[in-house]
């Protein structure tokens, strides 16, 4: 049971070795990353680290930032896109980008952007929420009045 | 880093000294001779010093806001604007009763006498959040400082929350969205109401709503620290009759409403 | 087993069934994913009516299983031999049932992505956090007595796994009341009664839907349910529906009681547009009183179809009753300023609407499909139908008590 399980893995291992070279060779359909530092040098951690722990890290801050309010910590999300945002796009996200180009090449899923705003030095604006066209009362849309 | 690390300090220096200035002038001038309208521009304008990098926010304080009811006027949407732009709630929504809503306005008038106000009504900053107790997750939190927030990184989007707040104060977001201010990040799928501006507390700032409606001169809101006995808010609140929307619930609530 | 082997024909109605309960699945399952593209915006729900049809029907379901255990735990727990046949296919439709009903929560989720996060992030202060905690236990416990039944050399534990599954389902009732019983802010809820009426609920539900499905295996096998057993079963299920009614009036009366809450019985019971139409037309007509007079009046309840159609009766009355209950809950504005008119941008003091979307209704439906998907390769594969060995019974002389 336990050699076949092993043959199994060899087998896959190989397989995916195989895969994997020719995406190096430039066989696979799958493009590089087209990873541009815009800014190198400056990263808060040394590539490999960063490579390697940029989730955990940042993950790190996400829950003392957020759950116990600690600010100004060495790692932050907004402190990643203010740094590697494209020139021209101005974003993180886009297939030529820091952050999704790598991931869709690792095939890892980002749930960041979701949330988060990719672009850098975005300055957010603002409008009445629905419904404020009219200054008050006018809810009779939703249905009789009590 | 080290630069701005450098000027929080300074400002940090600087507000101290001149709250310290004005707790002294008020007690110099006999608190009971308060001019409200002075003196609460002064206040409000002197912000509470910002935490440190790598502070926690501490159980010491307490986030509260001060409403006054007398002071707001009916079709005055100042604060709605000014929180709809800090955080960026600027999607559209076809059908409005599935946009967000982190402050509203609501207009009361007592059935019986008919005399009205107007008052903005957001998240109360329960001290008991019943959002906190019923969420199966545990996103809904309060933070040391009294401030409730969701985090969004494990909230699911049940909106048990939603059931259990008694003000209505949380929305359910119901699209997907992309102009988020990169301070405030909200998205499809989870609840959110209003942080205090919890980003800009920390900074030092008031949150958006109460530096609008000061600036605008309304003066109808009052933020600080309700622990602190020498700050403005904690000295008000012993001083005039406050309510606290649905006391009969104890939930202790961070944002008290004067004049109703 | 000569009753096991199936003719072509049969065969292919199997598939067909089969068929049929699968594209009802995955037409939900599509459902879904459209809402989680799109966001609730495609759906009906709102932020005044946030639970919507989905939770109608997962509720339902959730509370409707744990019910119809009790056929199982009347046999072992209380060991009346009638039941005891029955056990079997009463816990496997609990399992099924519970599965269908958190298929449709838990897809309905503004974040479906995250639904592990649900089982790793528990907080326990929250009455939702501990049902986390009941049903992956459920269903073991549930599995558990199963195999308790089926497996002779199990037979042993049959009795004390059985009475766990009872106490079990007991506080994952109470757990699902407390679910609205806890909420304080709304006039509907927040009442010690709701956890007892939900599992009243639960009982004459899940026997409903029970007596369904054995309905059907019995069609399906060209048998006749023994006379006296079927009339030991009617007669249990009106007791539940009047059960039922009963915690429905006292519900209604004590809130009618309290000044606060008389504005809210008014809008349920009078002024609300549907929600006294489904109140009155759907639980207490169709739901109550109809399937009483089908399962007493001595003319009707011995015809074929009468049990059937009061069964099919109680769970469209259970229906209308978790409309009311959870929509009709959320509609009625929350009242934050006692003796004052408010008005609002955000819909204050204002009756909510709900029109449910169709995603929603799809999903809904989706989730009784998985139920009834599995319900059909179950009763296949694990030859659940009960049997009755009538000559013991009647030896027995007092067993049917
Ligand atoms: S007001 Fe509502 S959302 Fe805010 S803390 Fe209280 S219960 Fe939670
Ligand atoms: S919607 Fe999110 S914050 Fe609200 S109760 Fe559910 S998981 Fe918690």
């Amino acid at each position: 049971m336990l050699r076949t399980f092993r043959l199994a893995v060899c087998a896959l291992s190989a397989v995916t070795a195989l895969v994997s070279t020719g995406a190096v060779a430039g066989e696979s359909r799958v493009p590089k990353p087209a990873i541009t530092i815009e800014n190198p040098g400056k990263c808060v951690a040394p590539v490999d680290e960063m490579r390697r722990n940029h989730m955990d890290m940042l993950k790190h801050t996400r829950d003392k930032t957020l759950r116990e309010g600690v600010r100004g910590m060495k790692t932050s999300l907004n402190g990643c896109i203010e740094c590697h945002a494209s020139k021209k796009t101005g974003s993180v996200l886009g297939n030529e980008n820091f952050c999704q180009s790598c991931h869709s090449y690792a095939a890892v899923s980002l749930d960041c952007w979701s949330c988060h705003q990719p672009k850098a030095n975005f300055k957010a604006t603002g409008a009445l929420p629905a419904g404020h066209d009219s200054p008050t009362g006018n809810a009779s849309t939703a249905g009789a009045k009590q | 880093m080290t630069e701005r690390n450098q000027t929080e300090k300074n400002s940090d220096k600087s507000t101290a000294a001149r709250r310290n200035f004005i707790g002294a002038v008020a007690a110099a001038g006999g608190l009971a001779a308060i001019a409200p309208g002075i003196h609460l521009v002064q206040v409000s304008q002197a912000n509470t010093p910002p935490r440190p990098a790598g502070e926690a926010a501490s159980k010491a304080v307490r986030w509260g806001m001060l409403i006054d009811t007398t002071k707001c006027s009916s079709g005055c949407n100042d604060c709605v604007t000014a929180c709809a732009t800090e955080n960026g709630i600027n999607e559209t929504v076809k059908d409005a009763r599935q946009g967000s809503q982190w402050i509203r306005k609501i207009d009361i008038k007592e059935v019986k006498t008919g005399r009205s106000h107007s008052l903005p009504m957001m998240c109360q900053h329960c001290a008991n959040p019943p959002c906190v107790d019923v969420c199966p997750t545990g996103a809904s939190m309060k933070r040391a400082d009294g401030i409730v927030l969701v985090d969004r990184h494990i909230c699911i989007g049940c909106r048990y929350c939603m059931m259990a707040c008694p003000y209505k104060a949380r929305s359910f977001v119901h699209q997907p969205l992309t102009d988020q201010n990169p301070e405030v990040p909200r998205g499809q799928g989870c609840v959110e109401s209003c942080t205090f501006c919890v980003h800009r507390i920390d900074k030092g700032q008031q949150p958006a709503c109460v530096e609008t409606c000061t600036k605008a001169g309304h003066n109808a809101m009052l933020f600080g620290d309700l622990n602190d006995p020498n700050s403005e808010i904690a000295r008000r609140v012993a001083q005039v009759t406050t309510t606290q929307v649905r006391a009969d619930l104890k939930l202790d609530l961070g944002v008290r409403y004067q004049g109703i | 087993m000569k009753i096991e082997q199936y003719t072509p024909a049969e065969e292919r109605l199997f598939y067909i069934l089969l068929a049929f309960g699968g594209l009802v699945s995955v037409i939900g399952l599509g459902a879904a994913y459209y809402m989680e593209h799109f966001g609730h915006v495609v759906s009906g729900m709102t932020n005044q009516v946030f639970w919507g049809l989905p939770h109608v029907f997962g509720i339902f379901l959730i509370v409707a299983a744990s019910g119809v255990l009790n056929v199982a735990s009347i046999g072992s727990v209380f060991g009346k031999k009638v039941y005891k046949p029955r056990a079997p296919l009463s816990g496997l439709l609990a399992i099924i049932m519970l599965a269908a009903g958190l298929f449709i929560i838990m897809l309905d989720l503004g974040r479906a992505d995250r639904v592990l996060i649900a089982a790793t992030h528990v907080n326990l202060t929250s009455v939702f956090g501990w049902n986390m905690i009941f049903y992956p236990v459920f269903f073991g416990v549930v599995g558990l007595y199963l195999w308790t039944l089926m497996d002779r050399r199990m037979h042993g534990y049959s009795k004390a796994v059985g009475v766990s599954a009872f106490i079990w389902r007991l506080a994952m009732t109470t757990g699902t009341g407390s679910i609205f019983g806890f909420v304080v802010a709304r006039q509907a809820y927040q009442s010690a009664i709701l956890a007892p009426m939900f599992i009243i609920m639960s009982f004459a539900w899940g026997l409903a839907v029970f007596l369904l499905v054995q309905r059907s295996m019995y069609a399906w096998n060209n048998m006749e349910l023994h006379p006296s057993v079927r009339q030991r079963l009617k007669n249990l299920l009106a007791i539940f529906i009047a059960a039922v009614f009963y915690f429905v009036v006292v519900y209604h009366l004590t809130n009618i009681y309290y000044a606060k809450e008389t504005a809210f019985e008014h809008f349920i019971l009078v002024s609300g547009g549907i929600f006294p139409v489904l109140f009155w037309g759907g639980y207490i007509v169709l739901g109550t009183l109809l399937p009483l007079f089908l399962l007493y009046h001595p003319a009707i309840w011995p015809k074929s179809g009468s049990v059937c159609a009061a069964s099919i009766l109680t769970i469209i009355g259970g229906f209308c009753l978790l409309y009311v209950f959870i929509i009709g809950g959320q509609a009625f504005p929350l009242d934050m300023f006692p003796g004052m008119e408010v008005s609002s941008t955000f819909f204050d003091g204002v009756v909510g609407t709900y029109t449910p979307s169709l995603p929603e209704i799809l999903l809904s439906l989706g989730g009784l499909g998985v139920g009834f998907t599995l319900t059909v390769v179950g009763v296949r594969v694990l030859h659940f139908l009960p049997q009755d060995d009538l000559a013991k019974l009647q030896d027995a002389g007092h067993a049917f008590d």
